[in-house]
């Protein structure tokens, strides 16, 4: 009998069309979970398949999803440990620091008074994140004082209780680009450059992606956060470095669905087959 | 407007389904540039897409 995969998703972006496709390539019709669809009584859910893919676009119910097909004992990629990690800033940073990964200088406080005493002690410019977030939403680059009591109070005033948490990290002086590198299991199978003018390189804020050589630095950072951040068992994960002019590479952030559109051409690597494969040797495994 | 055509629910534009076309697929209007979900594929149903949440993304 061949494996019964499950892809969890909501929306539909190329990246699950290019997913359904590996699958199909690999004689697989997965069984596709939409999240928005899903009742699950607690204790006796349990959809008929193997391990399921989680590519939600929603972080929270991908979460909640991941949580509920493992407690009904079905292997999720990534794991919802893995992907709890990834998906909350903190979480990633302790996990990368337990394991001597390099990253930026980091400091979390949890009022705007805390916060603003940190940024004063770091120096400018800083960088705010908030804790929960992708796609270069809400980052804010803080070059003074003032910048800084403006977007705290704003915060403070403005932002949920998420909000009240304060993620600042040292701005790296990188050169106009970083690098994204995509990770199956521990190995790197390739990279990119996201190149822009602008201090945020994401591709959904116009990073524009060229392909980038992977070193043996860059396989070894990205083999460590890949360990920190699944408590050593690997997973898909896209994992995003920042080049300090001092330093060397530095781990900017782990993601744990990650878009890969903009890659594939730019690599010459089939990046969903690759996951494809991961997913249904997964299965072999587990058999 | 063609079989495997839409006609968008904000400003009535053409909007052309490919074919490999899949539930939960964003069609984007290139009139008005509105986003539309492909609720069911048989019949071609749409609505207009969610609004990006706070927790959306990688």
């Amino acid at each position: 009998m061949s494996a019964r995969i499950g892809i969890l998703c909501s929306r539909v972006r190329i990246e699950e069309k290019l997913l359904f496709a590996a699958f199909d390539e690999l004689g697989i019709n997965p069984v596709r979970l939409d999240e928005r669809e899903m009742i699950a009584r607690v204790g006796e859910f349990a959809p008929e398949v193997d391990v399921v893919l989680e590519r939600s676009i929603s972080t929270s119910a991908g979460l909640v999803a991941a949580q509920l097909l493992e407690a009904a004992h079905i292997p999720v990629i990534n794991s919802y440990a893995t992907a709890s990690t990834c998906a909350d800033k903190i979480r990633t940073t302790i996990a990368l620091a337990q394991r001597g990964v390099p990253q930026p200088i980091t400091e979390v406080a949890m009022s705007a008074e805390s916060a603003l005493a940190a940024i004063e002690q770091m120096g400018y410019p800083v960088v705010l994140k908030p804790t929960i977030g992708s796609w270069g939403r809400l980052l804010a680059r803080i070059n003074d004082r003032d910048a800084a009591e403006a977007i705290l109070e704003h915060k403070e005033t403005l932002g949920g209780v998420s909000h009240q948490i304060y993620y600042i990290q040292e701005y790296i002086e990188k050169p106009a680009r970083d690098i994204r590198a995509f990770v199956i299991g521990t190995e790197t199978i390739c990279t990119i450059y996201r190149n822009s003018p602008h201090w945020i390189t994401n591709t959904a804020r116009g990073g524009k992606a060229s392909n980038c050589p992977i070193t043996d630095d860059i396989a070894e950072i990205c083999q460590n956060a890949a360990l920190a951040v699944s408590g050593g068992q690997g997973g898909i994960l896209a994992i995003d470095l920042l080049e300090d002019p001092e330093r060397g590479l530095l781990v900017c952030e782990v993601n744990h669905t990650m878009e890969f559109r903009n890659s594939i051409d730019t690599t010459g690597v089939n990046i969903p087959l690759r996951m494809a494969q991961f997913v249904l040797n997964s299965v072999e495994v587990v058999r | 407007m063609s079989n495997n055509n839409v006609e968008c629910l904000e400003c009535g534009a053409d909007i052309r389904v490919p074919n490999n076309v899949m539930q939960g697929e964003i069609l984007k209007c290139g009139d008005c540039g509105i986003e539309l979900e492909v609720t069911e594929l048989n019949p071609l149903t749409i609505d207009l897409a969610p609004m990006e949440m706070e927790d959306w993304g990688e």
